[in-house]
């Protein structure tokens, strides 16, 4: 009897042992699997699900097929929902000036690659904006943007523009002044790139082209800049991430207004389905499902990138 | 060396640039010097209208202790701690393990499943937000500590894992074949050959995971409500509504809030650094 569980005990041992290198990564995956699945995967499909249905949340669901897109795109008879366009276009602008972060942010980081006294301190100072939360952020600049007290209404007074309502309070400018703000610490996310980035600049093809004449900009285009490729590319991810991204600072700083003005995708698609306005979950996950396309879209070319690089690894 | 070392370059330049840093220092934290300026203003010169001047007094202390001893602050900030750092125990736990499995071992979508992680990493929140809200509330867990912890770790753990797969993927590969052939079990080999030499990369993943999930508000609005599990990115709305137009609480109470990532981004600077700018070389 106990001979018998034994030798049980040990077929089973060898039978594990015979296949360990084949079972051992599974077992290793099964729990970051297991939570990204739940908590991610399964997600996104419902949420494709929900799009198609009317939904206040609590309770029965009713199929309503592609009632929500037809209404947000305004297919058929109806008009394209005003709040859908104003925030795709506004999310078109964050995508287009969130990038000036990458040349402002390589601007500073040439700027500050240097070896004097105290630089090191320098450069983390410079850096530290990103590391305070977007909450925080967005509440400093709104109080830097205060209409007549504002230390930047106050500035800008003094060469003689004087923007009515405040900077936040127009809606002419107060998505401007949002992507101002989320510029500040995505500017030094790029910096910090392009730093380390800096640092591994091969020296001797620096000193070869200086041998030969080059310089100044011309140094910059054709040597640097290639060397910098792989930061580059990552600016470019984590800046268009962010841009699309964008919700904190439009609810700390203007909550969606003024008028509507600074609504963007996200941030639409979390008023229609958790605010006031009622839980319209359904045309929510709507809304939800077109903005996860325009990221789709970029997702695939970051993809598609890493797996060039990956096909020349081991 | 891009550009040219200062040392370099005419005396005249040198004083220039040692002159233009501080000064670019100081537009740059103007934001935040300003803030700070307001946070140590009495009461008494927001009526008078001096926004932006001297302080007509000191009230640093003053002004901190309210935000201390007078709010809920200190329970936000505790809120906060104990979201985060299960959190980030968590989701490196995990990650470590994921990263190990998908960085050493050749299998059939492997690939495939890294990619997985690394696209759902990228996903908007927004198309996780009703169905990750109707499993909390289905697991009892809504406006819980614990329901935020979990989905972080989740969600998490994509970007945890891309960063120790390519780690890993570094790490000498014929260690791994050396050890195998001594006969050693491939979990031992994952707790006693590979886990020492990740150190720094658990070190790097755990800052920034620190200071990712300490700034998260989407989510700490989405899945809690009130003081019992809302972390300080939320709690800081519920502060200033307390003392609207208090310019000089409020502006204390976000130093506040955003003091403890900067505290660690000081502290751990080389790991913060390496880990944001993995793959910025190759």
């Amino acid at each position: 009897m106990s001979s018998a569980t034994t030798n049980g005990a040990r077929a089973e041992r060898g039978w594990y042992k015979r296949n360990e290198i084949a079972i051992t990564p599974w077992l290793f995956l099964a729990p970051a699997m297991l939570f990204f699945a739940v908590y991610v995967i399964i997600p996104i499909g419902q949420s494709f699900w929900i799009s198609f249905h009317q939904w206040d949340g609590l309770g029965e669901a009713t199929w309503v097929g592609t009632a929500n897109y037809e209404r947000l795109l305004g297919i058929g008879e109806q008009n394209m929902d005003r709040k859908f366009e104003v925030s795709f276009w506004n999310n078109l602008k964050w995508l287009v000036l969130y990038l000036l972060a990458i040349p402002m942010g390589l601007f500073i980081s040439l700027f500050l690659n240097q070896t004097v006294t105290g630089i090191r301190l320098y450069k983390s100072l410079f850096f530290f904006p990103f590391v305070i939360s977007q909450v925080v952020v967005g509440l400093v600049f709104s109080w830097f943007y205060l209409p007549n007290n504002g230390l930047f209404d106050q500035i800008v007074g003094l060469v003689g523009i004087d923007i009515k309502g405040g900077m936040l309070g127009n809606p002419n400018t107060a998505t401007y002044g949002i992507i101002a703000a989320g510029l500040w610490p995505q500017t030094a996310y790029c910096m910090i790139l392009y730093l380390t980035g800096l640092n591994a600049v091969d020296p001797e093809q620096v000193e070869a082209a200086r041998l030969d004449g080059a310089k100044g900009r011309k140094m910059l285009w054709y040597v640097i800049l290639p060397q910098l490729k792989p930061a580059t590319f990552i600016a470019f991810v984590v800046t268009i991430i962010g841009a699309l991204r964008s919700f904190d600072l439009i609810s700390v700083m203007t909550n969606g207004g003024p008028f509507g003005s600074t609504r963007v995708l996200s941030f639409f698609m979390f008023e229609e389905s958790l605010s006031e306005f009622g839980f319209r979950m359904g045309y929510g996950a709507a809304i939800a499902v077109v903005l996860f396309f325009i990221m789709l879209f970029f997702i695939v070319y970051f993809l598609w990138s890493m797996y060039q690089d990956e096909k020349g690894g081991r | 060396m891009f550009p040219r070392p200062i040392q370099q370059q005419s005396p005249a330049r040198q004083a220039t640039y040692q002159a233009l840093l501080p000064l670019a220092l100081v537009v740059w934290l103007l934001p935040l010097i300003a803030v700070f300026i307001f946070s140590i203003k009495p009461d008494a010169d927001f009526v008078s209208g001096n926004f932006w001047g001297i302080p007509s007094s000191f009230e640093m202390f003053n002004n901190y202790g309210k935000v201390f001893f007078e709010s809920n602050m200190p329970r936000y900030l505790f809120n906060s701690l104990l979201i985060t750092v299960p959190t980030v125990i968590g989701a490196v736990a995990l990650s470590a393990m994921a990263g190990f499995a998908l960085g050493i071992y050749r299998f059939k979508g492997n690939l495939l499943i890294f990619f997985m992680f690394i696209a759902g990493n990228f996903v908007p929140f927004q198309i996780l937000m009703v169905p990750v809200r109707d499993l909390t509330i289905g697991l009892g867990l809504y406006d819980t500590i614990t329901g935020l912890v979990l989905f972080h770790v989740a969600f998490q753990t994509g970007f945890c894992t891309l960063f120790m797969r390519n780690f890993i993927r570094a790490l000498p590969f014929p260690l791994i074949e050396a050890a195998r052939v001594e006969g050693i079990s491939e979990i031992r080999i994952f707790w006693y050959v590979v886990l020492p030499l990740m150190k720094p990369a658990l070190a790097a993943l755990a800052v920034l995971i620190f200071t990712f999930i300490w700034n998260d508000y989407f989510w700490a609005v989405v899945l809690t409500q009130g003081p019992d599990a809302q972390p300080v990115t939320a709690g800081i709305t519920e502060f200033n509504s307390q003392f609207r137009a208090a310019y000089h609480l409020m502006s204390a109470g976000s130093i506040v809030a955003a003091l403890p990532p900067v505290a660690m981004f000081f502290l751990m600077q080389k790991h913060f650094i390496a880990g944001l700018t993995l793959g910025a070389v190759k």
